[in-house]
C-alpha cells in the first residue's frame, strides 16, 4: 500500500486503493506463490479427466499456470460467465472434471442460475474456484464478494469451502477432485499467506479443526479470518486472555459434531469471525446449529456489515469494517469487560 | 387406435403423426400443456429421432449415442412423445405425464427421464451446455453429434449469443442446433417482444452454417439435417419456421398464445381431427 497525498487536516498519509491485488499478505508475512495453479497442475498430471476453464480471468485466478502446462486441456470461454458454467456442466456430463475460475462476484451474482440449474440441479462434477472472496479487493462492491457463501450455502448439492492459506489450498484442490459433485471454493491468488503449516494442519473435506485451545474465548472462523483469529489469539495473550481457534474451512456440509462439542464447553465466549456479510454465512450457520441443538454459549458474530462497502485500501477497510486483527482484539476485549 | 407401429419401414410422416398423437394424449391427462408447441415441433423431432440420430432405445446412456438437448424445457411434452415413439420410454407411461411420482414432469429434467440430457425450465441454458458437451466429445475423439432444440424466445437471452460466439470460435461442427421460430413467446409474438431478424444473416455473420426451412415440411427438414451433418469446421443452425398447433386445424386457427387453452372436451376433438389425417 503506497502512501498517496497526505490526508488534509489529519497529517496522516492516505493509502491508495487496493484493486485486484496480487497478495493479501501482510508485510513480512511468509507466503507461497499461486498455490491453486501449482496444485492443479500437479493434480492434472495424475488425473487426465481434469480440464481448466476460465472467463477471461486466467491470470487473475492463477489458472494461467495450468494453461501453460496443459494448453490443450484449457478452455478460454471469453468474458462470459453464464457460458463458462453451462459449458463446464456439458464437459462434466461427458466425463471430464472441469475446474472453472472467475471472480467470486461473477460466479455468485451473474451466473447463479446457470450454476444452480446446469451444475447443482444436474449434480455435475464441476469445481468452481473463485478469486476475490469477501473483502479482499478495495475496488468497490463490483468486486467484493460479500454474499457468495450465503448464496452457495443455499444451493442444494453444493459443497462450499473457504480455505485460509496456501498450505490449505494445496490440499483442497485434490480433495475437490476426489469429491464427486459440484464444489465451490473461495480462491486466494498470487502471493498467498502461509500460516497453517506451523500448526501441523491437515485439510479434510467437511471437517473443522481446533488449531489452538483456550478457556475464555473460542473463535470459530473460516478463510482469511482464521489467520486473523490466530493473530488475535496471540496478541490477546499479552492481555492474559486465553483464546482458542476452531477453523471451519468447509462451510457446507458443516462439521456439526465438532462445532457442537467445542461450543458445549462451559464458560467460553464463542465468536464467529467471517470475511462475509453477517447475513447467511458461517455465523448464522453456527447460530442456527446451536439454537437447533440447544447449546447456548455466550455468542457473538464478527463479519461484514449489511451494506455496500467502500472502495479504498484494504488495511483501511479491514479496520473500518472490523475484520483486521486489531479490530478483532478490541471487540473481544470489549465483550469480556 | 395403434400409435406405435414397429419396424423400420415406418414413414417420417407417420412418425410425426404418432408423436403428435402421444402428445395430445399426454395433454389430455393433465388437461393442460404446451400442446401447440408440441404439434409445431413434431416434424423436427421425427427427423431427429427417425432419420438423423444414432441411439439405442434399450440403452439411453450408450456412449456412442448422439446427444439431444432440450433447452426449451416446456417442450418436454413433445420430447416425451418422441422418446415414447423411439421406444426409450414405454408407451404406457404416457398416462403419468405431469402427475405425482411420474418420470415425465411438465418441464424436462435430466434426473427424471431416460433420454433427457439436461434440465430445462430456465430458458437460455441449452446452447451453453451443448458447447461444453461438444468440446468434451471432441476431447474423446467421439463421432457423436450434439443436437440442441431451443425456442425463438430464447434468442432474447444474452447467454444464447455467448454460446453462439463460442461455438464458432471453437469450430464445433459436431453441434447442430435447431431454433423453433413459431413466433410466439410469453408476452406475445416473438418478433414483437424483441426483434431478432434478420436471423439467417446474423447467424451467418456469427460464423454458423445456417439454413432456414419450413419446419413442418418433412423433406425440407430432413435435407437440412443431412446438410448440417455434412458440414465441417462450423457449427450448424437450422432455423425452423413452424406453425403452432400444426396437424389439428382448429388449434392452428386458434388465436395465437404462448399457452393455448384447450377445453376439456377439446382433447377428444383434437384427437379426432388428427386421426382424420392419419398417414399411411
Amino acid at each position: 500500500m503506497k502512501p498517496a497525498a497526505s490526508n488534509p487536516g489529519s497529517g496522516k498519509p492516505r493509502l491508495t486503493t487496493s484493486a485486484m491485488i496480487a497478495s493479501i499478505a501482510g508485510d513480512g508475512q511468509r507466503t507461497k506463490p499461486a498455490p491453486f495453479g501449482h496444485a492443479l497442475v500437479e493434480l492434472a498430471k495424475q488425473d487426465p479427466s481434469i480440464v481448466g476453464m476460465t472467463a477471461d480471468l486466467g491470470k487473475y485466478t492463477d489458472l494461467h499456470l495450468f494453461a501453460q502446462a496443459f494448453p490443450d486441456r484449457h478452455y478460454q470461454m471469453g468474458m462470459a460467465e453464464q457460458l463458462l458454467f453451462g459449458a463446464a456442466s456439458g464437459l462434466a456430463s461427458e466425463g471430464f472434471t472441469p475446474f472453472a475460475t472467475t471472480y467470486a462476484v461473477f460466479a455468485s451474482r451473474r451466473a447463479y442460475d446457470f450454476i444452480h440449474q446446469t451444475i447443482a440441479e444436474e449434480d455435475r462434477n464441476v469445481k468452481i474456484a473463485c478469486a476475490l472472496p469477501g473483502l479482499t479487493s478495495g475496488y468497490g462492491p463490483s468486486h467484493q464478494a460479500t454474499e457468495d457463501l450465503a448464496l452457495f450455502r443455499a444451493m442444494p448439492n453444493m459443497v462450499v469451502i473457504d480455505p485460509c492459506d496456501a498450505h490449505e489450498i494445496e490440499q483442497v484442490v485434490p480433495a475437490m477432485a476426489r469429491h464427486k459433485g459440484p464444489v465451490y471454493m473461495r480462491l486466494l491468488r498470487g502471493q498467498v499467506p502461509l500460516v497453517l503449516d506451523e500448526y501441523g494442519y491437515k485439510f479434510e473435506l467437511g471437517k473443522a479443526k481446533l488449531l489452538r485451545d483456550g478457556y475464555e474465548v473460542l473463535f470459530i472462523s473460516s478463510g482469511i479470518m482464521t489467520m486473523r483469529a490466530l493473530e488475535a489469539a496471540k496478541a490477546l495473550e499479552q492481555d492474559r486472555i486465553d483464546v482458542g481457534v476452531l477453523h471451519v474451512p468447509t462451510i457446507k456440509p458443516l462439521d456439526t459434531a465438532t462445532i457442537l462439542e467445542a461450543c458445549a464447553k462451559p464458560g467460553r465466549l464463542v465468536v464467529v469471525a467471517e470475511n462475509h456479510t453477517v447475513n447467511g454465512g458461517l455465523g448464522e450457520a453456527v447460530a442456527g446449529l446451536l439454537m437447533r441443538e440447544g447449546v447456548h454459549p455466550a455468542f457473538r458474530m464478527i463479519g461484514l456489515p449489511d451494506e455496500f462497502l467502500a472502495a479504498g485500501a484494504l488495511p483501511t477497510l479491514h479496520d473500518r469494517y472490523g475484520i483486521s486483527t486489531d479490530a478483532l482484539c478490541n471487540r473481544v476485549k470489549g465483550w469480556l469487560k | 387406435m395403434s400409435t406405435a407401429p414397429l419396424g423400420h419401414n415406418v414413414s417420417l410422416e407417420r412418425r410425426a403423426w404418432n408423436i403428435r398423437r402421444h402428445a395430445i394424449l399426454m395433454g389430455e391427462v393433465q388437461g393442460q400443456g404446451y400442446i401447440a408447441q408440441a404439434l409445431d415441433i413434431a416434424d423436427v423431432l421425427a427427423v431427429a429421432y427417425f432419420h438423423a440420430m444414432r441411439y439405442r432405445p434399450d440403452d439411453p446412456d450408450w456412449e456412442g449415442r448422439d446427444r439431444f438437448l432440450l433447452s426449451n424445457g416446456h417442450y418436454a411434452i413433445a420430447l416425451y412423445a418422441a422418446l415414447i415413439e423411439a421406444g426409450i420410454i414405454p408407451e404406457d407411461e404416457l398416462e403419468t405425464y405431469g402427475s405425482d411420482e411420474s418420470r415425465l414432469p411438465m418441464s424436462g429434467m435430466a434426473s427424471y427421464t431416460p433420454g433427457m440430457e439436461m434440465s430445462g425450465g430456465s430458458l437460455g441454458l441449452g446452447l451453453s451446455i451443448a458447447v461444453g458437451k461438444c468440446l468434451g466429445l471432441k476431447r474423446k475423439s467421439s463421432a457423436s453429434y450434439v443436437y440442441t432444440l431451443f425456442s425463438d424466445g430464447e434468442l432474447d437471452e444474452g447467454s444464447v449469443w455467448e454460446a453462439i460466439m463460442s461455438a464458432a470460435h471453437y469450430g464445433l461442427d459436431n453441434l447442430i442446433a435447431v431454433v423453433d421460430v413459431n413466433n410466439q413467446q410469453a408476452d406475445g409474438p416473438s418478433t414483437k417482444v424483441m426483434g431478432f431478424e434478420p436471423l439467417t444473416e446474423k447467424l451467418q455473420a456469427f460464423g454458423w452454417f445456417t439454413q432456414r426451412v419450413d419446419g413442418n415440411d418433412l423433406p425440407a427438414v430432413r435435407a437440412a439435417f443431412d446438410a448440417a451433418k455434412a458440414q465441417t469446421a462450423k457449427p450448424s443452425m437450422i432455423i425452423a419456421d413452424t406453425l403452432m398447433g400444426k396437424g389439428v386445424p382448429f388449434l392452428e386457427a386458434r388465436e395465437k398464445n404462448h399457452f393455448i387453452r384447450v377445453e376439456a372436451h377439446e382433447w377428444q376433438l383434437a384427437l379426432a381431427a388428427l386421426d382424420e389425417r392419419k398417414p399411411s
